[in-house]
């Protein structure tokens, strides 16, 4: 079942166009990686879907038309955003941050740290406070608390270490195996995105230039849009 | 740095064992004082919820204080002069019970505040403080103009309200009614910021677009954050006009406003007892200093301007340390 469909996008901030048409569909429980290099309008085309930014074209969430809606509007619907940068809110604490975005679903403050004990450590720690490691947990778990049937993640690994990086990597894997949840994910990391993505869109210059199953995305491709 | 749960229980001390060595010492005045701090640090409290926590810079909180004042005013005056209030369709009679007024008091501050909500929420910044600022002054120019409840002179209430089983016009027992209603408020206030609607409105207030993302509507929660803030502010009104048992158009002057900013931040923003610690130096300062020259405006425009470069956590800041603790 087609949980995402995005076609014809196109989005500006300002007077500046950042996409062009962008062309996109994700099922219910598949995992899309979403590639390209920067500013080729990957992380535009999230803002777009949380309607963060001014966009057109068709863009429905499970039967919704997105740009009915307002952003917090959209976000009920089910789609959870991890962002670029982490930004969790600086001045609560871990605990708080989870509660203040708690909505009804499986997922739970308990459920979180298991998946993240490390956050279980620092509950009563300020989010600001938290390692870069520390917040990219906190960020997927504040979006795991909204009880989302599409896990957006943003650049999600980028900045940390390599130990870091593979705790994430294997917390998304998790999340596929046992959730069923849609994940779209944004990364630069290709040799990750191939083992745990079902299918891949390539964005050149605010357009899908290339969408597939993973296994046919050849390094001649990646080599030309990816630059990998 | 001391705990903030000590300095917060040391004030609560202190606020009760004032007045009971004046109780003692006949000194009634110091009662009245002491009442007088409570009432404004109710008043500030409210701010403190829209200022604190949303970080909603009213100046405008004036127009809650005086409506809550107002509600007072008219319903003794139509009690003591034994006339109903007439809304064209139909009248009601005044009271001097204290529960009903406050409720009255409530009431209006919060429609009003959801009104002035409505119309200034859809700014933010220095728009918003003009916004508020405008409304309180509307209010202001209209009580002067008013002249069945004495325009521009004010109103006198010949007689404290009533409250069941106590005398009000004992000064201890007043001032006992208004600290367990602070008492009340702050206890609330405390649930408040750590309920899920308060931290999402602190979130909100860190990072308003990252709050939409998470399916939380900065807006509203922002509005039900002035709302109640505005109902506090309003009760607080109502309780000042009883112990002066007078009210005018001051009450919803943009000075007010400021002043009741300045309990805030001298206490320490966001701290539930920084607008207790505000008030008590406030008066304390109008008092000592008020006695020795006319400008003490003067040096408690250096505290705060100290305040303000030195201590950014105000006063509460200063003794427990700038983070704003929620426990």
């Amino acid at each position: 079942m087609t949980l995402l469909t995005i076609s014809g996008l196109t989005a500006h901030y300002g007077v500046s166009q950042a996409l062009f048409g962008v062309d996109l569909e994700l099922d219910a429980g598949e995992v899309l990686a979403v590639m390209g290099r920067n500013g080729m309008g990957k992380s535009t085309t999230v803002k777009s879907i949380c309607r963060m930014i001014r966009s057109s074209g068709t863009l429905h969430f499970d039967g919704h038309d997105l740009h009915a809606l307002p952003s917090h509007r959209a976000a009920r619907l089910g789609i959870g955003l991890v962002p670029e940068g982490r930004r969790c809110f600086g001045d609560l604490t871990v605990t708080e941050n989870l509660i203040a975005t708690a909505r009804p679903g499986p997922w739970d403050a308990n459920r979180v740290t298991r998946l993240f004990p490390r956050l279980g450590d620092r509950k009563r720690q300020r989010a600001a406070s938290l390692s870069g490691g520390e917040q990219q947990m906190l960020a997927i778990g504040r979006a795991l608390m909204t009880n989302p049937r599409l896990l957006l993640l943003d650049e999600a690994t980028e900045g940390l270490s390599p130990i870091l990086r593979q705790e994430i990597w294997a917390v998304i894997a998790r999340l596929k195996a046992e959730t069923g949840m849609a994940i779209l994910v944004i990364d630069k990391s290709l040799r990750e995105l191939s083992r745990i993505a079902d299918r891949a869109v390539i964005l050149e210059r605010g357009k899908t230039a290339w969408s597939g199953r993973m296994a046919a995305l050849t390094p001649e491709i990646s080599e030309r849009f990816v630059g990998v | 740095m001391i705990p903030e749960r000590h300095v917060n229980a040391a004030l609560l001390v202190g606020l009760v064992a004032v007045p009971m060595w004046a109780l003692a010492a006949d000194e009634p005045y110091t009662i009245t004082l002491a009442t007088r701090a409570v009432i404004l640090a109710l008043a500030a409290v409210g701010l403190n919820i829209a200022l604190g926590i949303g970080g909603l810079v009213s100046l405008g909180h004036a127009a809650f204080f005086g409506i809550g004042g107002y509600a007072m005013g008219i319903l003794a005056f139509h009690a003591q002069t034994f006339t109903p209030l007439d809304f064209g369709a139909f009248s009601v009679a005044g009271t001097k019970s204290m529960p009903v007024i406050w409720l009255a008091a409530l009431v209006l501050s919060a429609l009003a505040a959801l009104v002035i909500g409505l119309l200034s929420l859809r700014t933010s910044g220095v728009y918003f403080i003009m916004i508020t600022l405008a409304f309180g002054q509307m209010f202001y120019y209209f009580t002067i103009s008013w002249s069945t409840y004495g325009g521009e002179d004010g109103m006198s209430i010949y007689v404290r309200n009533s409250f069941p089983g106590l005398d009000t016009l004992v000064p201890v027992q007043f001032f006992g009614i208004c600290l367990i209603l602070l008492c009340l408020v702050l206890f609330l206030n405390a649930r408040l910021v750590r309920s899920r609607f308060g931290l999402a409105l602190n979130a909100a207030r860190q990072v308003s677009v990252r709050v939409e993302t998470v399916g939380l509507d900065p807006t509203r929660l922002k509005l039900l954050a002035f709302v109640i803030s505005g109902a506090v502010t309003g009760l607080a009104g109502a309780l000042f006009a009883d112990l002066n048992r007078f009210v005018s158009p001051a009450m919803f002057s943009w000075q007010f406003s400021g002043e009741i900013m300045v309990l805030v931040i001298l206490g320490g923003v966001g701290r539930i007892f920084g607008p207790v610690v505000g008030a008590v130096v406030f008066v304390t300062l109008e008092h000592v200093l008020g006695g020795l020259t006319d400008f003490w405006h003067i040096y408690l425009g250096v505290i705060l301007l100290l305040i303000v470069l030195f201590a950014q956590g105000g006063i509460i800041g200063l003794l427990c340390g700038r983070r704003v603790h929620h426990d």
